[in-house]
């Protein structure tokens, strides 16, 4: 009886009484339901409203073609420069000591907290043929930026900058740097040691900061916006092409190629679900050896 | 740190030349940081500068900016005020319910991040718009259009913040206030939400700052109309299509002096909160 009476006031503090735990999981799920899921679903149905045939072929029009490649170029380009900044960056900030440190470190947030409409104005006051910093030399030098896929990576690297380093620095924090040195000493060089000890123990968490970075970059659109002068099959990435068939009245339209950047963007979830759930214990069982409860010794063991 | 590192390293550690040369990869992400964050941001700064205080005065003081920046805030407000509240009780809900098909909502909870925001805003118009589904009044091109777009944009920052700290509380204490005769309503009002509340605050910031320079999402929800649904970004977009540069940088200085000190703000919080220890 008694040890019951403990049992239960156990669940009731961990978890409420049972009414208040259906009431808040009633209004937990209804606010993600009427947020998320059911519009989303919506937009899946609303796509193809006017039928298959409009879908697709507002999807495989010349100017829909030329934004999906568009914005594949933009991927391909920011992500890696992003990531090898993103590495070497989360090693100056965890590995080194110097003066200016802080400024760095909180100048890699600036990119999340600035809208997106101000990044494309300030590129494009440095870019601006007329009276831009920049522009005019490099119009001399027959170098375009403003209106052109050069300024949107520079765009889209802007804006995708800190995933990789965010993700990195903890990682880097957390396994120290006890193994680098023992490489060290045992004569391995600064590339060895990094090839063989730093990135392999950091893998998972570049992994997760080059989906994130791939997740945003696809989907950039206000900084893009600013900076593209959205000219149609030049310049246009796939968000600009949503906006501008919805503009345009093909409705159905905008939102088939919706549903392709959704598809992009459901897809990214899914490879984030894959390596928070794979990736990252392992990584933990592997760099811990032992210091996180739960993840157990033995695993540990076995990666020495 | 095991205390074998410790007598192996030795004690000129910090001496040692690093991958590639310290200054090498240190002058390489000071590089690339001035030539894509700090000049551009630099040449905002200067731009605002050129008319004088005076101009930079008459731009924002403008009536229509002066409505897109209230605007900008109070719907923030708005929205941080109800992800606050949703959020805390969405992490409670993942960490402390139980019920099939919790992964499933804890994998949504992503889904604004991996969404490109002008298919967000679209998601919401497709539901909600004018030719709404679901036959109630459309949210198109009002207030509550734009506030539910940030909704959804925002959603994952407060519920991804206190999920971690909420796994990380210890029951005892929450155990002893119980046995001690405190009803549920007291532990979480005197033990739970205290707790939380660093990681609500930091979760809260970030959310405000999103929303604070969200363009995407509201661009096509909102309609655009000046002193209504023009929030500050649409405001300096509509500026720069029709070249009034002046007015565009007054207000993104605004809004850039906004996100800084909300980010100094995030940086307090986080600080007090590890100095005060969870």
């Amino acid at each position: 009886m008694a040890a019951r009476g403990i049992a239960d006031s156990r669940i009731n503090v961990v978890q409420g009484s049972r009414r208040a735990r259906l009431t808040m999981r009633t209004i937990g799920i209804g606010y993600l339901l009427l947020l998320l899921v059911i519009p989303v679903i919506t937009v899946f149905i609303k796509a193809f409203e006017d039928g298959a045939a409009n879908a697709w072929e507002t999807i495989t029009s010349p100017e829909g073609m030329h934004a999906f490649w568009l914005t594949l170029v933009m991927v391909v380009v920011s992500v890696p420069l992003n990531t090898i900044f993103g590495v070497v960056c989360a090693i100056v900030l965890v590995r080194h000591k110097f003066r200016g440190k802080a400024l760095i470190n909180s100048l890699i947030d600036l990119p999340f907290a600035i809208s997106p409409v101000v990044v494309g104005l300030a590129l494009m006051l440095v870019f601006n043929q007329r009276d831009g910093w920049f522009g005019p030399w490099l119009a001399d030098h027959g170098i375009r930026v403003l209106f052109s896929p050069i300024g949107m990576i520079f765009a889209t690297v802007f804006v995708s900058m800190p995933f990789v380093v965010r993700e990195v620095v903890p990682v880097l924090q957390e396994i120290g740097d006890d193994q680098e040195q023992a490489a060290r000493t045992l004569g391995a060089n600064g590339w060895q040691t990094f090839w063989r000890i730093t990135l392999p123990s950091i893998r998972w968490g570049v992994t997760y900061g080059v989906v994130l970075s791939t997740a945003r970059a696809l989907g950039e659109f206000g900084a893009v916006a600013v900076v593209s002068g959205k000219i149609s099959g030049v310049t246009e990435t796939l968000p600009l092409y949503v906006s501008k068939q919805y503009e345009t009245f093909n409705v159905s339209g905008a939102y088939a190629a919706a549903v392709l950047l959704a598809l992009l963007g459901l897809a990214t979830l899914f490879a984030m679900n894959l390596i928070e759930r794979g990736g990252r214990k392992r990584d933990q069982a592997i760099t811990n050896t032992g210091h996180t409860p739960g993840t157990g010794l033995s695993r540990g063991e076995e990666t020495r | 740190m095991s205390s074998v590192g410790h007598i192996e390293a030795p004690p000129k550690r910090v001496h040692m030349p690093r991958f590639g040369g310290a200054a090498l990869s240190r002058g390489f992400v000071i590089t690339y940081l001035s030539v894509l964050v700090l000049i551009p941001i630099a040449a905002l700064a200067v731009r605002s500068t050129e008319d004088g205080w005076d101009g930079f005065w008459t731009a924002v003081s403008h009536p229509m900016a002066v409505d897109a920046i209230i605007l900008t805030i109070l719907a923030s407000l708005a929205v941080v005020v109800i992800n606050a509240v949703m959020g805390t009780l969405l992490a409670w809900v993942l960490v402390r319910d139980d019920f099939p098909g919790k992964g499933i909502l804890n994998s949504l909870i992503d889904l604004p991040f991996a969404l490109p925001t002008i298919v967000a805003g679209l998601v919401l118009m497709a539901l909600y718009g004018e030719t709404g589904v679901l036959g109630i009044e459309g949210i198109s091109f009002t207030i509550a259009g734009v506030i539910l777009a940030l909704l959804f944009v925002t959603l994952p920052f407060v519920i991804r913040a206190v999920q971690p700290t909420l796994m990380e509380l210890d029951l005892e204490m929450e155990e002893a206030a119980a046995s001690l005769g405190a009803r549920p309503f007291t532990i979480v009002r005197r033990i739970i939400l205290p707790n939380l509340a660093p990681a609500i605050l930091a979760g809260s910031a970030l959310a405000f700052a999103r929303a604070v320079g969200e363009f995407g999402a509201v661009a096509l929800i909102s309609g655009n109309i000046p002193g209504k649904t023009q929030v500050a970004a649409l405001f300096i977009y509509s500026r720069i299509e029709s070249g009034d540069m002046s007015g565009a940088t007054a207000v993104s200085v605004v809004l850039l002096a906004i996100s800084v000190s909300i980010l100094f703000g995030f940086h307090m919080i986080n600080r007090w909160s590890t100095r005060h220890g969870r």
